[in-house]
């Protein structure tokens, strides 16, 4: 036996390994597919603008559209700079210092459309965060222990498919409002709306993981954690779910479209983020209101804007799911 | 060839060998004929030689084994002969002759029914062979059918008479069922049905007992055998179990990297191996009766495609190695009744080449 | 090393003073059972496969006991049960004196978890596709807490991948980086990690290239005797059982046919289908040897044939084989058993197996 190994054997550190890493990403075959596909590349590109917009929106919007002291009903009903506006008779012409124009407010549409979309993509991710995570230990427990729990976990999963997700929203809402009072519901409105879409979306992580679960629990790697002796709460967290995790991202990608997409009805419906602050399906549902009195641009472009990032964020994650899945290669 | 330990009379038959290799004894064109064949796969790290000018032939009704280790590029060279080979792979060089015929670079329509009428094939997994949707009745009275001009009544009956010639228990009334009512062993005797029922003058097998337990595999050898002694097919076995090799085959080419490392009669090779692969790959196989306390071990495992050292490419693992063989490739080079590709069976290698075959011959 | 030195010390004291492992009358049935609603539907019952069917037999300390037979025969499930992956449905596996099946809570089971371990036969999938070959290494020390520094943890490793004839660097890499002879040796480095006195070996070289397979049987060999394990092997290749094993068993739809010591086995055959087994061997030696035809395909288990499983493939079978499960008897050839009418009543003599074999 070498007496030189302990020099040998030393761990590589956690930069190294994250160095490591990423080389071997960029080395591999997902990155490859990537650059070979413009689509995808541009589709990146697409939701990378849109994610540094939201999150830098404090300090890119011209205006604080959330400070309700900063509006100036003076402002109301600008169009959107290369059009005019026929208010009633009177001819407003485009002011300048509005790119997109202003509502009945005053409020400027580009302002508000980043601070839209900082709380269409929080909700959206806030709630896939929570389906992932609920429905991928769901289905893990589901697939590994089987049995009782696998059926009790798959039937209430089963009876979950059989509303539409907007229902479930409607529902957890409803209830919500019942046993809190006005104010506190509507202080509890963004982690309600959360719950809402997370539940009606951990369904499908929670299936595919089980699934998963039940092909990688078969296999020798998870019998030889088994002979060792492992805890099976272990077995499932270390060998199972890092090898379980790629199906896992793709859903995530494609739910968050979703997510945006119900936050975006919901709220558009009512139900959803307060009117103060408006995410891009709020914004749309008060445009909605004024469209036929001529404000055309407070619809169409916080829609237009929806309709990018959804479109997007589904490009990617179809993108993904090829790449990530041999079969299709 | 090395003069000193070669008996004269040894001589003839070695010369004669390297004559051969393109004509059969009777001086008529082999029945197939693979000459400097190279297959390249491009990849987006550069192109992956899987078949390294590969030459051999095949005689009318013989059986030529072609044995290897996983990534020795037997199955490929399969493949290649048929046209069947998967993009991006690709015939770089070389030609493929059946009959006389060049085949390699005929287009699609004509290479597909030269598969189906005149070269038949069996392949390991019998389950993807079949259509489970058809029965296999329809399966055969189809291809049958495709390739002949027998009626639908006549191809059903001569579809019987093949079930039956393979074995298969009531075939009147299994020719009506599905491909998932046979058992294992069941469905490779209706996959080889389907290969000979337009009798062939070719059936290349790749592994056709590889899924199979030892009793069904005994079985089925035995039948394939028999099969293509009746119909008069040749055959290219394709297998990595020298023992069904030895039951079947009259002459075995030996691969190592996409190359022909070795090439003779059966009983030759098995018995005195020329090769240092060869030689080691026989004394790695254990044995019922042999009272071995260790197994010969040829050391580290076959290169990937990636990484094929220069000159020959076992010469990292060969006991026998000596400089020329990490520069220069060894073509085949006739001795005695085979043909082998190594340095050591050169005759401007005299000394080095006695050593080596006196040990080889262990 | 000097527990290491020490363990050994102690296990070739306790060598020949019996067996290490028994197994005995092992069973194992699954349910295969059709939906509740579809059964009712049919009127049918529970169907049960028994995939091991009263199965004994002992191992003594430091040798090889192989288990052949073809798929389907019960084999890997004997293993499975034999290491706990398993529970059997009747029967008992005693380890050391130690029945496997009193050992209830996971703290009862650890000391003996640590001194048995597995082999498996899919090199790649036996082995983490997302961990590091050091971290699968060594994820039984960590387990039974065998030490504690983590210094040591990877110093052992190392040792340990130099055992199994590779470099103590190898830790570095991911599994996906190896060859599938070098990966079943990563699996032998993470199985002798815990310093077991046992492996389990499920069809450990079935899935590897010959000349790798040799580097393998070579390899556990010489670990056996460096270490005086003791192994449970399992295999459908009789050549590599031949060479690698002091007793053997062969079994059939879940049951021992024939078992004793490999060389009475193999030189002097009894029951008909050992025969059969070994003559369906590829003759390589090209020898030319006269062999009885082999006939027929393994039955369905779920539906096996009355009285003893072979006879309808059974060339020797008659009305007392199609109705009674045969007993276990002394084989006529040495100090092993078979079950089998024929041999028990002596109908197998040598002139009527010479005439079969005639009859081809």
């Amino acid at each position: 036996m070498a007496l030189d190994s302990q020099e040998i054997r030393v761990s590589p550190g956690l930069g190294a390994r994250i160095l490591d890493g990423g080389r071997r990403f960029l080395d591999g075959d997902v990155f490859h597919s990537f650059r070979r596909s413009p689509l995808t590349m541009f589709a990146a590109g697409v939701t990378l603008v849109l994610f540094l917009v939201a999150l830098l929106a404090p300090w890119l919007a011209p205006y604080d559209t959330l400070n309700l002291s900063s509006i100036n009903l003076m402002d109301a009903r600008y169009p959107p700079i290369g059009s005019t506006f026929d208010d009633n008779g009177f001819i407003v012409e485009a002011d300048p210092r509005f790119l997109l124009g202003t509502d009945e407010q005053g409020r400027d549409l580009l302002s508000a459309i980043m601070f839209g979309l900082r709380i269409s993509l929080g909700v959206g991710f806030a709630s896939v965060i929570l389906a992932a995570v609920f429905g991928t230990l769901l289905g893990l427990v589901s697939g590994y222990v089987g049995g009782k729990i696998d059926s009790v976990i798959m039937r209430v999963a089963d009876i979950q498919l059989t509303f539409p997700a907007i229902l479930i929203a409607l529902l957890i809402d409803g209830v919500s409002r019942g046993f809190m009072d006005a104010e506190t519901h509507q202080a509890f409105k963004l982690p309600i709306l959360v719950l809402a879409i997370a539940a009606s979306q951990w369904v499908n992580f929670a299936r595919t993981v089980r699934g998963s679960t039940l092909v990688e629990k078969n296999k020798e790697y998870v019998q030889a954690a088994r002979v060792i002796g492992i805890r099976p709460a272990l077995i499932m967290l270390r060998h199972v779910l890092p090898n379980v995790m790629g199906p896992v991202l793709v859903i995530a990608t494609l739910t968050l479209a979703i997510a945006i997409l119900t936050e975006a009805t919901l709220s558009f419906l009512g139900v959803g983020v307060p009117p103060t602050e408006p995410s891009l399906g709020t914004l749309i549902r008060l445009g909605q209101g004024v469209l036929f009195s001529g404000m055309w641009w407070l619809t169409i472009f916080p829609s237009l804007v929806l309709v990018i990032l959804v479109l997007a964020v589904n490009l990617l994650g179809d993108w993904l799911r090829d790449a990530l899945n041999p079969r299709l290669r | 060839m090395s003069p000193s330990d070669t008996p004269i009379q040894d001589r003839a038959p070695a010369a004669q060998a390297a004559g051969q290799a393109e004509r059969s004894a009777a001086g008529k064109p082999a029945l197939l004929e693979v000459e400097k064949m190279r297959v390249e796969f491009p990849t987006r790290r550069g192109t992956l030689v899987a078949v390294d000018d590969v030459s051999f032939h095949i005689n009318e009704g013989e059986v030529l084994g072609v044995v290897g280790e996983s990534g020795a590029g037997k199955s490929m060279t399969g493949s290649a002969i048929i046209g069947l080979l998967e993009p991006p792979g690709r015939i770089a060089g070389g030609e493929v002759r059946l009959g006389g015929r060049r085949i390699d670079n005929l287009p699609y329509e004509q290479i597909r029914r030269i598969r189906g009428r005149e070269i038949g094939m069996v392949f390991q997994d019998p389950l993807t062979s079949l259509n489970p949707l058809y029965t296999v009745g329809h399966q055969l009275i189809e291809t049958i059918q495709t390739h002949t001009d027998l009626s639908e009544s006549q191809a059903r009956k001569r579809a019987i008479e093949l079930l039956a010639e393979v074995g298969i228990p009531a075939p009147d009334r299994r020719i009506d069922q599905y491909p998932h009512q046979f058992s294992g062993g069941m469905r490779q005797r209706v996959v080889i049905a389907l290969a000979l029922c337009v009798n062939p003058r070719l059936v290349i097998a790749d592994e056709p007992t590889t899924a199979l337990d030892v009793s069904i595999q005994a079985q089925i050898i035995k039948l394939l055998h028999k099969l293509c002694r009746e119909h008069g097919a040749a055959v290219m076995l394709i297998t990595h179990d020298m023992g069904v090799i030895a039951e079947t085959a009259d002459r075995v080419a030996v691969m190592y990297s996409g190359r022909i490392v070795e090439v003779g009669p059966v009983r030759e090779v098995i018995r005195n191996a020329k090769h240092p692969y060869t030689h080691g790959l026989m004394g790695s196989i254990p044995m019922v009766g042999h009272d071995l306390d260790r197994l010969t071990q040829i050391e580290g495992s076959m290169p990937r495609l990636t990484e094929i050292p220069p000159g020959c490419p076992f010469n990292p693992r060969c006991p026998k190695v000596f400089e020329r063989c990490r520069h220069e490739r060894p073509e085949l080079i006739p001795v005695e009744e085979t043909q082998v590709a190594c340095w050591l069976y050169d005759e401007n290698e005299g000394a080095t080449a006695n050593g080596g075959r006196s040990g080889s011959h262990g | 090393m000097a527990e290491v030195a020490e363990a050994i010390a102690a296990r070739e004291t306790a060598a020949g003073s019996g067996p290490l492992v028994r197994v005995k009358g092992l069973a194992k049935h699954f349910d295969v059972s059709p939906p509740l609603l579809t059964r009712v539907l049919r009127k049918e019952g529970r169907t049960l496969v028994r995939a091991v069917d009263g199965v004994s037999f002992d191992i003594p300390t430091g040798r090889t006991f192989s288990l052949v037979g073809e798929s389907g025969c019960g084999k890997s499930t004997v293993a499975r049960l034999v290491v706990g992956l398993y529970s059997p449905t009747q029967g008992e596996v005693v380890f050391d004196g130690q029945r496997l099946a009193d050992l209830t809570s996971r703290r009862q089971m650890a000391p003996v978890r640590r001194r048995l371990q597995m082999i498996f036969q899919d090199p790649f999938a036996s082995l983490n596709p997302r961990w590091r070959v050091a971290d699968i290494v060594a994820e039984p020390i960590r387990a039974h807490g065998l030490l504690d520094d983590n210094r040591a943890v990877l110093r052992r490793v190392g040792e340990l991948l130099e055992q199994v004839r590779l470099s103590a660097r190898d830790g570095e890499k991911f599994p996906h980086e190896f060859s599938g002879g070098q990966r079943q040796r990563i699996s032998i480095a993470r199985a002798l990690a815990s310093n077991p006195e046992f492996l389990v070996c499920d069809e450990p070289t079935s899935a590897l290239d010959v000349s790798v397979q040799a580097q393998i049987l070579n390899l556990m060999r010489d670990l056996q005797r460096e270490l005086g394990l003791t192994y449970l092997f399992i295999s459908h290749d009789l050549a590599v059982v031949y060479h690698i094993s002091d007793y053997v068993g062969v079994m059939y739809l879940g049951r021992l046919v024939e078992w004793g010591e490999a060389r009475d086995i193999f030189r002097k055959p009894q029951h008909p289908y050992t025969r059969m087994l070994l003559d369906a061997i590829p003759d390589l030696e090209m020898s030319g040897r006269q062999r009885i035809p082999v006939a027929g395909e393994v039955p369905s288990p779920i539906h096996p044939p009355s009285g003893c499983h072979f006879h309808p493939r059974c060339p020797f079978a008659n009305e007392r084989c199609r109705s009674e499960e045969p007993a276990p008897t002394p084989s006529p050839a040495g100090g092993g058993q078979v079950r089998c009418h024929a041999v028990e009543e002596g109908r197998l003599t040598e002139e009527v197996v010479q005439s079969e074999l005639r009859r081809d």
